[in-house]
């Protein structure tokens, strides 16, 4: 039902069969090829293209319960075979892994309604060069910005093929079209950025360029002549470009690898509350055209839908073959992680969030990774807006926010702006109490 | 002669031809042949958990004009494809008229082995190391309760061919090794993560003393941390310890020096050069020429000779960091500090060891002169907003200091500064300049690169400690 490239369809099948004969037991082959066409746009003129056409072989080989894997840009025979050779002759003296192996056979990729994720327009360079001209025209309309840091404008072609010798075969192609403007604010010598982008697999899903444009002035504007504020505690609403990061913190703590090896803070926390009631989140894998759908996962098991957190409660971990295995579970197809990752909506709008305390943090960047999902620090830069009575008052920067995820996540209050924008997508979030460090 | 094309199916008289005809009536460009080699073998919950073997073969080829640049880079090193390659840049340059730039200073001088580190050992013995790290951490402290232990290899061969034959090459190798352990005492975790490495074999870092220094340092810190307390939040005065803590100053000074934001006026610094940036004795450089170093180079990835160079003196700002095109466009020379990760990315200025030099004062004098403060001696990353010029850096080992006295360790926050002044704040600098142990990679607009950083204990005046206890 899918279509893939015949040719690199064989290439895959060959690879298989040289190292069946070399000596694997198993063989997993994954061939990706990409053609990608970017341009850049820096005041009023071109800046920069960049157009690329990349394959990537890899190759897994078992022996049994060892494994070793490789991997070449050179599809090239002689290139391969010796690929094959040092593959082989590595996985003989790697110690076992009695966990090691291929999946099962009943859990491949079977069928899928159609995802959509392939528009096949070809956007020439200098419509590319037309859309950024607007971008950043419109941005340019406010005297307040006066530079920028240069917009770009890319297209992407992906394909996809997976083999394996347990008698898995299938591809498909994506695409993906991604616009970026950056640009810069001044006023009285302060300097400021930021930044609006948009990605999407069909062009005309795309943000318009007036939209790309102002938007990103509004933001580097609203962030001009910030103060640095004391120190205290705050109520601090995560704006929707931030608030997803969240689910990231989230789901790093519940991959297979991270609960086996009891490197997470949410280890033990199976079937148990760890935010409050009103929190479901979400993994799809079959929304159509979104960022995050694919038909299987990186050893072409089938991916299932997951309520990953229902009514608060922990419901599921993300779990591919070797961690499942591991942890006597069936691989749910996370083997390459999440696919389209989100909170349900809350049940309060955001001006309703805003009034809830008659002064707020309204965060629109954070800088800087510090998270442990050991323990559940975290500790953070951040920049955003102070609200007072329900209006924002003045930009604020160069503070810190932490806390702990154990505790933050059973104060996450939801707004109800979910919007699809991305692969994980939350709407906006309100924690009262946070530890901010200023002055 | 090419010896990257001598295995390949296109020939060295097409290719200068090819590029001759596409950069001819360009500003500057050339055509980057890479043949890399890396590995990686992990060792995880006491077992080998992965081997991986990569093989990467390519080609960019980028015609400069202006300050425009079109670039087209390929995996499928054919006459084909480059010659689809060039017809794409003359298109996108179709109206250019530059004068092609020649000059690049030769060098014989090389910081580095050209061996293949990944070769010059066996992989039988590679897992046996591994397995010898396991099995001394574990047995070292009952409190273990994970250890990954990590061997990263890799050798990468790259020729820059320029318009009329010129063929300039290196050949780089690098190592890393790392060990990440977790501990678990009474109900509580902490990991820690060491390493060290550099571009020689790994003979050269895993001598028995050495990779168990790894191992006991990534112990060290983990226990510290397990009797860590909640960290302060509020300005403070800093004391950082020497080496690695320098990231400081990467993220604090060194990406707002780098030339592209300095031509484009889109950093903090583009119009402080001659004026003071830092307090008096504090003097910065950027070197690309330390031996075996992880950050150095012989040439950068446009073939020019790397050097030392001298970006703040004495708290004066001196220097950009250059490329030869935001050089060429600021009518100054490039410094070597043109990079790229790949032939897959376009290069831009990029650091290579940044250090700052030795003062006068004592790391026991400094945190005897601080009433209330923290001693920050081990980070983890760090992040930079170049135009606005915060940038932060995260602490995986620090202590409180009180009435001039190192107190309890606190759990790990992240500082936040704002680069044009923090170094301002710069009250004492020490005599015992060390640099890191060689496992820095700088990240900057998607591109990932090598690069080591230095520098003498610190004293600072105010930094945002970013901890939970007001």
């Amino acid at each position: 039902m899918l279509e893939y490239n015949n040719k690199l369809g064989d290439i895959v099948d060959q690879c298989i069969s040289k190292a069946k004969k070399s000596g694997a037991t198993d063989v997993e082959v994954a061939l990706i090829k990409n053609t990608s066409e970017t341009v850049s746009f820096r005041n009023q003129k071109l800046d920069e293209s960049d157009r690329a056409e990349n394959i990537g072989l890899s190759l897994t080989a078992y022996i049994n319960k060892k494994k070793t894997s490789v991997s070449s840009s050179n599809l090239n025979n002689e290139n391969l075979e010796k690929l094959i050779s040092r593959c082989i002759d590595s996985a003989k003296i790697t110690p076992d892994d009695e966990f090691n192996s291929l999946p099962d056979k009943e859990l491949f990729f079977k069928s899928s309604k159609e995802l959509d994720l392939l528009d096949d327009t070809h956007i020439e360079n200098n419509k590319k060069i037309e859309y950024l001209k607007e971008a950043e025209e419109v941005a340019f309309e406010n005297p307040k910005i006066v530079n920028t840091n240069g917009s770009s404008f890319s297209e992407s072609k992906t394909e996809v093929i997976l083999g394996n010798s347990g008698g898995f075969k299938n591809g498909y192609k994506t695409s993906n079209f991604t616009a970026y403007c950056e640009v810069v604010s001044k006023s009285n010598g302060n300097m400021e950025r930021d930044y609006e982008y948009t990605s999407k697999r069909h062009f005309e899903n795309l943000l318009k360029p007036v939209e790309l444009g102002s938007n990103a002035a509004n933001f580097a504007i609203r962030k001009l002549k910030p103060q640095k504020i004391n120190s205290g505690k705050f109520n601090v609403i995560f704006d929707k470009r931030i608030s997803k990061n969240f689910l990231n913190y989230f789901t790093n703590a519940i991959t297979g690898s991270s609960i086996y090896r009891g490197t997470s803070f949410l280890k033990d926390k199976l079937n148990k509350k760890i935010f409050s009631e009103k929190i479901n989140i979400i993994d799809r894998s079959d929304i159509k055209r979104a960022n995050g759908s694919k038909y299987f996962d990186n050893e072409g098991v089938q991916i299932q839908n997951l309520s990953l957190v229902k009514n608060g409660v922990l419901n599921d971990y993300l779990i591919d073959t070797y961690y499942g295995r591991k942890l006597n579970l069936s691989s749910n197809g996370r083997s390459g992680g999440t696919t389209n990752l989100y909170f349900e909506n809350g049940d309060k709008n955001l001006k309703d969030l805003m009034n809830s305390n008659k002064k707020i943090f309204y965060i629109t960047e954070t800088i800087g990774h510090g998270t442990n999902i050991v323990t559940g620090d975290y500790s953070v830069g951040a920049a955003g807006m102070m609200i007072e009575n329900g209006e924002f008052a003045y930009p604020v920067s160069e503070v810190t926010i932490a806390g702990n995820f154990n505790d933050m996540f059973k104060r996450i209050v939801l707004a109800n702006d979910l919007e699809f924008n991305y692969s994980t997508n939350s709407p906006s979030m309100l924690i009262e109490d946070i530890t901010v460090a200023g002055k | 002669m090419s010896k990257i094309l001598k295995n390949s199916e296109l020939d060295l008289s097409s290719a200068n031809s090819i590029v001759s005809e596409t950069l001819n009536k360009c500003d500057d460009g050339e055509l980057y042949l890479e043949d890399s080699k890396s590995e990686a073998i992990v060792l995880d919950d006491n077992k080998i958990k992965s081997s991986s073997y990569n093989s990467n073969l390519g080609y960019g080829l980028r015609a400069v004009t202006g300050d425009v640049v079109a670039y087209s880079h390929s995996s499928d090193l054919t006459k084909k494809s480059l010659n689809e390659a060039s017809k794409n840049l003359k298109s996108t340059l179709s109206s250019s008229n530059g004068t092609y730039n020649f000059e690049i200073k030769k060098t014989n001088k090389k910081y580095y082995t050209e061996q293949d580190p990944i070769e010059a050992k066996n992989f039988k013995s590679k897992i046996e190391i591994l397995n010898q790290v396991n099995e001394y951490v574990r047995k070292k402290d009952n409190s273990v309760k994970q250890v990954t232990a990590t061997l990263l290899g890799e050798h990468k061969s790259i020729e820059i061919i320029r318009n009329g034959g010129e063929i300039l090459t290196d050949e780089r190798p690098l190592v890393r090794f790392n060990v990440s352990v977790m501990l678990e005492k009474n109900g509580r975790k902490e990991t820690a993560v060491y390493g060290i490495g550099g571009r020689q074999n790994y003979d050269a870092y895993l001598k028995e003393t050495d990779w168990k220094n790894v191992c006991d340092e990534a112990l060290r810190i983990a226990s510290v941390n397990l009797n860590s307390k909640p960290a302060p939040a509020g300005e403070m005065q800093v004391v950082l310890g020497p080496g690695w803590p320098a990231i400081l100053i990467h993220e604090a000074v060194g990406h707002g020096l780098e030339g592209d934001f300095n031509r484009k006026k889109t950093s903090a610094f583009h119009n402080l050069v001659g004026q003071r940036v830092a307090s008096e004795g504090v003097t910065i450089i950027d070197d690309g020429t330390l031996e075996n170093r992880r950050g150095s180079l012989s040439i950068d990835d446009e073939g020019t000779p790397t050097e030392k160079t001298v970006l703040i003196e004495n708290g004066i700002l001196k220097n950009f960091m250059q490329d030869r095109l935001n050089a060429r466009l600021m009518k100054t020379k490039s410094t070597g500090n043109g990079r790229r990760e790949s032939y897959k990315h376009v290069v831009m200025p990029r650091m290579r060891n940044t250090i700052m030099l030795n003062g006068k004062h004592t790391q026991e004098e400094m945190i005897k002169s601080v009433k209330k403060g923290i001693f920050a001696v081990s980070f983890g990353g760090g992040q930079v907003d170049i135009t606005s010029g915060k940038f932060v850096f995260n602490c995986t080992e620090a202590y409180e200091i009180i009435d001039g006295k190192v107190g309890s360790p606190i759990k790990g926050a992240t500082l936040i500064g704002d680069g044009p002044s923090a170094l301002k704040e710069v009250l004492m600098v020490g005599n015992d300049m060390m640099l890191d142990p060689g496992i820095g990679t700088c990240g900057k607009a998607g591109q990932g690169v090598p690069v080591g950083v230095g520098q003498p204990s610190l004293l600072i005046n105010k930094m945002t400690v970013g901890g939970t206890q007001l």
